[in-house]
């Protein structure tokens, strides 16, 4: 295994990254909003980028698994779903006697016969336990299921595999009405958070805006983490896990606790989702939507910080507009564009400027030999074709 | 037994006499001419249990009143069922009572009759009612064996005791002894009601050995009313009869549970034998495994039109018509045999085509080979949703896979009886192509060293193509088998992957014996938490907090026990991180 050459460019693109952050953060934190307030951009265009962020947050966890410790996790959408599901009981018990059957309790536990409050709803009329919970229950679920996974070294496919049964299995359970968690259905029809009205457009400002930052904040965590020797350890065992094993680090720590935070990243993701879609189903956590999340990592771009948010922006934006234009071929140009990012473009979208250089400056004519340099190594296929 | 059947055949002396006419045509023909309505009424009743259909037919003519007594010249009267159009003189055709054929005049031809010249059969309520309990009887002595059996536990379920005398009388004339076994069981169970002890006592002794599953409910209320009538002999006899019935119904479900399990087994391990081949011994994860599945049982289809009439699919707007062989009968039933190595080599042939375009560029990048092959199975789906349709297709079950084997209460499909004849065929099968053809030696060899095949001269890339083609077309049967047993739709596939990986994982990768246990295993441990966790769910309760919640969840026996199993495999791993047969490597990243 060799290691990752040295590229001048690469610094140099790290700031041209940081300028474009700063810009789009700038943009959607402040701009956006005040022209949905002025009325120049809709609400339906508010609520829908916000929902783009929110999934923007799922592809970060992706990446922070993926791209830089390299497990395959295929459970993200479980954790993104739990976060959703945590934070939809707190927005359903606001809904209080409004619903359709005027009761106490939600609408769903009024079918299924129920006359009071299931114990395990009682404290989640309090906003607080609803966000302790939003970050206990997945990074509880995280920090066992990875335990065990990584006591007895899974990794590689068997890793992904294993996500995959346990997003599989969580699915099924939540799809039953027994569970108490409104069965098929799931949560919707809401109504208040922390006293404001969620269809107010001022209050999908502020969730669209809280998102936004929510964002940045994870992109500024990450990229600190990256620097740190956490993270460097962590790439480490990316490239090669038995080397760093030899090296005296316990990976099985360093990989749980990448895995728990991941977690609590789509947690965070899926609780700022929901009040924004206004519904949260059982269909959010099936395995394709973690395997969804992971194409928008791909096509962005893996092991770095802003393919993730290009991906998921540009994927969803993609499928908003083609599921409306060729509703039959939908599937096909996903799955097709996955298996041509994957065959011909292993360092995803972000990668494109710096594999199209070379060709720019033979258009432009400019020193020929520095190009052919530039163009030979380039650090995403070194991540592609080391064995896992 | 035999104590009873001496009993049945004293009752059988007693009512013989009545039966003395010779055939129950010419007792209807005696009932109509006979002139007092109480021994009308006694001879149609001597006909319960007896009459089979036509008699019945003739019944309900009579209250229809279509029959008629016909007086010839010289005084003979001849009872007669007028039928058919009543044409311009008003006569209509006329067919005897006592033998069914056409009546004749002297000259032998066949008599055309006006309705209002003759006598009408008159009947009264007296005679309607004992006409209705003939009826009731009829399909008992009906020649189709399962309508028998049918009419006989209906009639025991009933426990009508105006009944009891026909059902004892048919005992000693059925032969197939499995209606005669319903006919002693329906005996017992209007017996019963009787109000005698000693009765009771005889019948609950035949429940006992008899031991159906049928009778629980009714001995159950027998406990009860022998509980409130303080009948000491009867409740312990009751009680004796009905722990019998536990104990059987114990067996059937022991046995019943070990069946689905084999054959569900036998499911998991035909979904996962390719894929053990293409992730077990190629280390390539196809996600598109599930779609191969599904390319089997759409080939399956097709080829079940095409003995048909044929059907038309478009795709992309072109349409491809396929001529039908409008086969119909025996011949159409061979479609399935014909499905069989069709479906293998069309996912074959799908195999080798997504192996030479996409998974040959990614041997030595598993993790994306599982992201491609992720987008190849969103491209089928969408594929198969675009040629037929979104919703399932109809596959018919040809006859020789459909209906049931009962053995001793213990019911066992006929498909999935198959499934695990065709599992057991297969891994024969894929034994026999992997250790006695040359082809399966190049695969071994390239599969445990690839440099070291090519280096003395095996065609590995070749030889990967035909790997990854076997696999796909292993899949592709175990699709045609699927359609036989759930539905066929374009997400077939996604039902099957997941737990097609579990069993290869648990088996142990390149394991094919591994996979063949792990399969069973999964297949039985899932069916025994379906059968008894129902069972198991109070013993939830000590649960501290969430117990009635726990509860609740394990009566979803189906949804649970799977989770419980997935948990299982998850714990499982902790002990056999490579699973079951690890294949010894000292390659440290295997």
């Amino acid at each position: 295994m060799k290691i990752a050459p040295f590229i001048p460019a690469w610094a140099n693109r790290k700031n041209t990254e940081l300028m474009l952050v700063l810009v789009a953060a700038v943009f959607l934190i402040f701009i956006f909003p005040l022209f949905n307030q002025l009325g120049w951009v809709s609400n339906f265009t508010i609520s829908l980028w916000g929902k783009y962020l929110c999934y923007a947050l799922l592809a970060m966890s992706v990446d922070l698994l993926w791209g830089y410790t390299g497990l395959l996790s295929l459970g993200q959408a479980l954790f993104f779903a739990l976060g959703g599901y945590m934070h939809g009981m707190y927005l359903m018990r606001m809904i209080g006697e409004r619903g359709q059957y005027h009761k106490p309790i939600p609408d769903f536990l009024v079918f299924l016969g129920w006359t009071k409050l299931p114990a395990f709803w009682e404290p989640f009329a309090s906003f607080p336990f609803a966000l302790t919970m939003v970050f206990l229950l997945p990074g509880l679920i995280a920090y066992v299921f990875g335990f065990l996974a990584f006591r007895s070294r899974i990794r590689g496919v068997y890793f992904s595999i294993l996500t995959q049964a346990l997003t599989y299995a969580a699915s099924i359970m939540f799809f039953r009405n027994n569970l108490l968690l409104g069965g098929n259905n799931g949560f919707t029809d809401f109504k208040f958070i922390l006293g404001y009205d969620l269809l107010a457009p001022v209050t999908q400002r502020a969730l669209f805006v809280a998102s936004a930052i929510t964002l940045l904040l994870v992109y500024g965590f990450c990229r600190w983490l990256k620097q740190t020797k956490f993270g460097l350890v962590q790439q480490a065992i990316r490239d090669g896990e038995n080397r760093v094993l030899f090296s005296g680090y316990s990976t099985a720590h360093y990989k749980l606790f990448v895995f728990v935070l991941a977690a609590l990243i789509a947690a965070v993701g899926g609780a700022l989702y929901v009040p924004q879609v206004g519904i949260i189903n059982p269909g959010e956590m099936q395995a394709d939507k973690s395997l969804e999340a992971v194409v928008w990592v791909a096509v962005g771009g893996r092991g770095t910080l802003l393919g993730p948010i290009v991906g998921a922006v540009g994927v969803n934006a993609l499928k908003s507009w083609a599921v409306r234009a060729f509703p039959d071929l939908w599937y096909i140009v996903l799955g097709g564009l996955f298996i041509l990012v994957v065959l011909f473009l292993p360092g995803g979208l972000v990668s494109l400027p710096k594999r199209l250089a070379p060709l720019w400056r033979r258009i432009r004519k400019t020193d020929i030999p520095e190009a052919a340099v530039a163009a030979k190594p380039s650090p995403i296929p070194e991540i592609a074709s080391h064995k896992t | 037994m035999r104590k009873f059947l001496k009993l049945a055949a004293l009752l059988l002396l007693v009512i013989a006499p009545v039966l003395a006419a010779d055939s129950p045509r010419q007792t209807v023909v005696e009932a109509i001419l006979s002139p007092d309505d109480s021994r009308k009424r006694e001879l149609i009743s001597s006909l319960m249990g007896q009459a089979d259909e036509s008699i019945g037919d003739l019944f309900i003519a009579w209250r229809k009143d279509e029959l008629f007594v016909y007086t010839a010249p010289d005084g003979t009267k001849t009872p007669v069922h007028l039928i058919g159009k009543i044409d311009g003189d008003g006569t209509q055709n006329a067919i005897r009572v006592d033998d069914d054929k056409p009546f004749t005049g002297p000259d032998g031809k066949p008599l055309r009759l006006v309705a209002g010249d003759l006598a009408a059969v008159e009947h009264t309520t007296a005679i309607r009612r004992a006409m209705k309990l003939v009826l009731d009887l009829v399909d008992v002595a009906s020649a189709d064996f399962g309508k028998r059996l049918q009419a006989v536990q209906t009639i025991g379920l009933g426990q009508d005791a105006t009944k009891l005398p026909a059902l004892q009388a048919r005992i000693s004339k059925e032969t197939d002894p499995r209606v005669q076994k319903a006919l002693v069981e329906a005996v017992a169970l209007i017996q019963l009601k009787d109000t005698r002890t000693e009765v009771k006592l005889v019948a609950l002794t035949q429940l006992k050995s008899l031991h159906s599953l049928a009778s629980a409910d009714f001995l159950n209320r027998t406990i009860k009313e022998a509980e409130a009538a303080k009948n000491n002999e009867v409740l312990k006899s009751a009680r004796a009869a009905l722990f019998a019935v536990e104990q059987h119904r114990s067996f059937v479900d022991f046995f019943g549970t070990l069946f689905r399990g084999i054959s569900l087994g036998s499911i998991l391990l035909v979904a996962a034998l390719g894929l053990a081949i293409t992730f077990g011994l190629m280390r390539v994860i196809n996600m598109a495994h599930g779609e191969m599945i599904a390319v089997g049982a759409y080939t399956t289809y097709l080829v079940q039109n095409i003995f048909g009439v044929g059907i038309t699919i478009p795709f992309f707007g072109f349409s491809l018509p396929l001529p039908g062989l409008n086969l119909t009968g025996a011949a159409y039933q061979w479609y399935f045999i014909a499905a069989i190595p069709l479906s293998f080599v069309t996912a074959a042939l799908v195999g080798i085509a997504l192996e030479r375009t996409v998974i040959r560029f990614l041997y030595k990048r598993p993790l994306e080979s599982l992201l491609a092959t992720w987008g190849v199975s969103l491209v089928l789906q969408q594929c198969f949703r675009l040629m037929f349709g979104a919703n399932n297709v109809q596959v018919s079950s040809p006859v020789y896979l459909s209906g049931n084997w009962l053995v001793n209460d213990v019911i066992l499909g006929w498909n999935r009886v198959f499934v695990i004849g065709f599992a057991i065929l297969i891994v024969f099968g894929m034994w026999l192509v992997l250790s006695k053809t040359p082809l399966g030696l190049l695969i071994r060899a390239s599969m445990q060293n690839r440099t070291m095949a090519s280096c003395i001269g095996v065609r590995t890339d070749r030889v990967n193509m035909l790997t990854f083609g076997l696999g796909s077309g292993l899949a592709g049967l175990a699709g045609a088998f699927l359609s036989q047993i759930g539905n066929v739709g374009p997400s077939l596939g996604q039902g099957y992957i997941i737990d097609s990986f579990m069993v290869v994982v648990v088996g142990g990768i390149g394991s094919i014996g591994g996979t063949i246990i792990s399969a069973f295993s999964i297949g039985g441990i899932d069916q025994v938490l379906q059968q008894y966790l129902p069972d198991w769910a109070p013993g939830l309760s000590w649960v501290p907090g969430i117990g009635t919640f726990l509860q609740n969840l394990a009566q979803d026996a189906a949804v649970f026990g799977k989770i419980l199993v997935l948990a299982g495999i998850i714990l499982f791993l902790q002990w056999r991180p490579s699973g079951l047969f690890a294949t010894r490597s000292r390659n440290l990243d295997e």
